[in-house]
């Protein structure tokens, strides 16, 4: 194939019930730097029905072009419709690069997408940047529960695409001042083809706290044990205006739920602060935390690997200083 | 109803750990097991077997002592294994690994195709909708369960950000399933007896007339360029004190930082 007609950077502006999603605004702060390396264009994917309105925000934050198919069976996500608005934006479009969000979405679409195009697709990237010398995209993800990061390239298909994990780019602020242009996109659906139907959409209460944007997380692990345990993590959490979230083991258990869960398997977190109570550090676990500005941790085995990534280690029962923390920090509240 | 479930044996990552001097992976001693979403898909495929009388053939495609995973698939009650192993699927990429497991697959008869969501070793959740895709066949991924009307029907319970939508689909259709969607049997002492007794199909790229521009390392549109282990970050201070010395400590710490 001629991989030189094939240009410009697309994001797939993923959105739930007529809303863009965050990941989006980070995609696009990424695909601005991938774009400003080549030399080339950012282009949003907007696909929905009465959707059109949402593509002066994704100007704002980082687009050069919306591309906009509006479609009745685009209104809630299914596999089918989207792949083939995707497919056909690329026929008519060769765009050089695509990067979806690692979300349930975005990694159901993206393997049937690129499967149909016999393209390359690299799952859950944790950083992008461009080849200097054959400006190629890099794409770098970690392997084995995160014990081993591997830069991958797809040097002779096109479009080159990518997932990428929510919470791991950074957005740009919005800038009402930049200018871009919104387009239409006919596409002709094959619509025998669309052979699912969602017949029930459920939100769980439970689901809608967003550990991701915390900035003090308190987080346990095994040593927390039940959630009689947890309630004490939930006062510290309260004292410091911050959300409780687990390791794995605690959802595997049933006494967290899985939206609360922080690792490989769960949600990439980067808050101000993070507590790992009772958490033995599990690779998998700090792959999902280690970008925290400050890292504190609390644990009873003095050669827990938690500590070799903590700013601060306690080797202790958190059982005991949990709640003398707790005390102190309502005393510190009342003196100010 | 035939029921194909496709099974990758990968190490257990959970066991693995980083030598600290060297930054290299300790692979030595790591046991290998069935991938854990894997073996969630061969539990619903046998309960589907228990309450309709499914046939359930399962597939691997893997070097050799792959067969272990196979024979742990009949001892949980599983009826035909298929090792689909040759030295032309080496180094494939998802797709080039999808290619090798559609070719397999069109050999098979099938109303349901089901796999694992992810396996724990890649975690690119990229191999069903993949085989999904070159197969033509509409696709449910993220599946916590299902209903099944006997016939044809399915209403699947998929799992998402916000909780879970309810797809239905006809069969045949693809499914990748969660670990976490039911509690996988143990294998039954009569099965363990029988499981090295039966047969395992071994499939070369030429049993299931694959295209050898599509396999392996040829047939991969991604390569890995590099790989290496994260730079540890550099341990903090560890202290060893009292419950109300440590509080100290901590509340000191945040306020250096501004939390507090």
């Amino acid at each position: 194939m001629d991989i030189s007609a094939y240009k410009n950077v697309y994001v797939f502006a993923e959105q739930r019930e007529g809303k863009v999603q965050t990941v989006a605004y980070e995609l696009l702060g990424k695909a601005r730097d991938l774009a400003d390396t080549l030399g080339q264009e950012v282009c949003a994917i907007l696909l929905g029905s009465g959707i059109k309105g949402e593509a002066k925000s994704l100007i704002e934050h980082g687009a050069d072009r919306v591309l906009v198919v509006e479609d009745k069976d685009l209104e809630i996500y299914t596999t089918e419709p989207y792949a083939q608005a995707i497919v056909s934006i690329v026929e008519q479009k060769k765009p050089g690069i695509i990067l979806l969000g690692a979300t349930t979405i975005g990694r159901d679409l993206g393997p049937r997408v690129s499967a149909r195009l016999n393209t390359g697709l690299t799952a859950d990237c944790t950083e992008l940047g461009i080849d200097e010398e054959s400006k190629h995209l890099l794409m770098t993800r970690p392997a084995f529960g995160g014990n081993l990061m591997a830069t991958i390239m797809c040097t002779e298909h096109r479009p080159q695409m990518s997932t990428v994990r929510p919470g791991v780019m950074m957005a740009r602020p919005a800038d009402s001042n930049r200018k871009g242009e919104i387009e239409d996109i006919k596409v002709d659906f094959k619509r025998d083809k669309f052979r699912v139907r969602v017949k029930e959409v459920v939100k769980e209460q439970k689901n809608l706290v967003d550990i991701t944007k915390a900035r003090v997380l308190v987080s346990g692990g095994r040593g927390v044990g039940c959630k009689e345990g947890f309630a004490e993590l939930q006062k510290l959490a309260g004292c410091l205006g911050g959300e409780v979230s687990s390791s794995r083991a605690m959802v595997d258990a049933g006494v967290m739920e899985h939206n609360r869960q922080v690792g490989q398997t769960g949600k990439t977190v980067r808050p101000d602060v993070y507590f790992a109570l009772g958490i033995s550090g599990a690779i998998q676990h700090l792959a999902g935390m280690e970008g925290s500005d400050l890292i504190i941790a609390v644990n009873k085995d003095k050669y827990a690997p938690i500590f070799e990534v903590a700013d601060m280690g306690i080797v202790g029962d958190l059982n005991k200083v949990v709640p003398a923390l707790v005390e102190k920090l309502k005393k510190e509240v009342k003196t100010k | 109803m035939n029921i194909v479930v496709c099974i990758k044996q990968v190490p257990d990552t959970t066991e693995i750990k980083l030598d600290p001097v060297k930054g290299t992976l300790i692979r030595d001693g790591v046991p290998s097991i069935m991938n854990p979403d894997d073996k969630g898909g061969l539990e619903l495929a046998l309960q589907l077997k228990d309450q309709y009388g499914a046939h359930v053939t399962v597939i691997t495609m893997g070097p050799p002592q792959a067969d272990a995973i196979l024979r742990e698939a009949f001892a949980m009650g599983a009826d035909r294994a298929i090792l689909l192993t040759d030295r032309k699927f080496a180094g494939a990429d998802t797709l080039a690994t999808s290619h090798a497991l559609s070719a397999a697959l069109r050999q098979l008869d099938y109303d349901l195709i089901i796999a694992g969501r992810q396996a724990i070793d890649g975690d690119t959740a990229q191999v069903g909708p993949e085989i999904a895709e070159l197969l033509d066949l509409p696709q449910v991924s993220y599946v916590e369960g299902l209903k099944y009307d006997g016939k044809k029907t399915l209403d699947i319970r998929k799992q998402t950000e916000e909780g879970y939508q309810i797809w239905q689909v006809e069969t045949p259709c693809l499914l990748t399933v969660l670990a976490s969607a039911n509690k996988a049997r143990y294998m039954s002492v009569s099965g363990i007896v029988t499981a090295f007794d039966k047969e395992v199909e071994i499939w070369s790229a030429d049993t299931v007339k694959a295209d050898p521009a599509t396999l392996g390392l040829n047939g991969s549109p991604t390569r890995v360029k590099k790989s290496f282990t994260k730079g540890a970050k550099t341990a903090g201070k560890v202290f060893e004190v009292d419950a109300s010395e440590a509080a100290e400590l901590i509340i000191n710490k945040l306020k250096e930082k501004y939390i507090i």
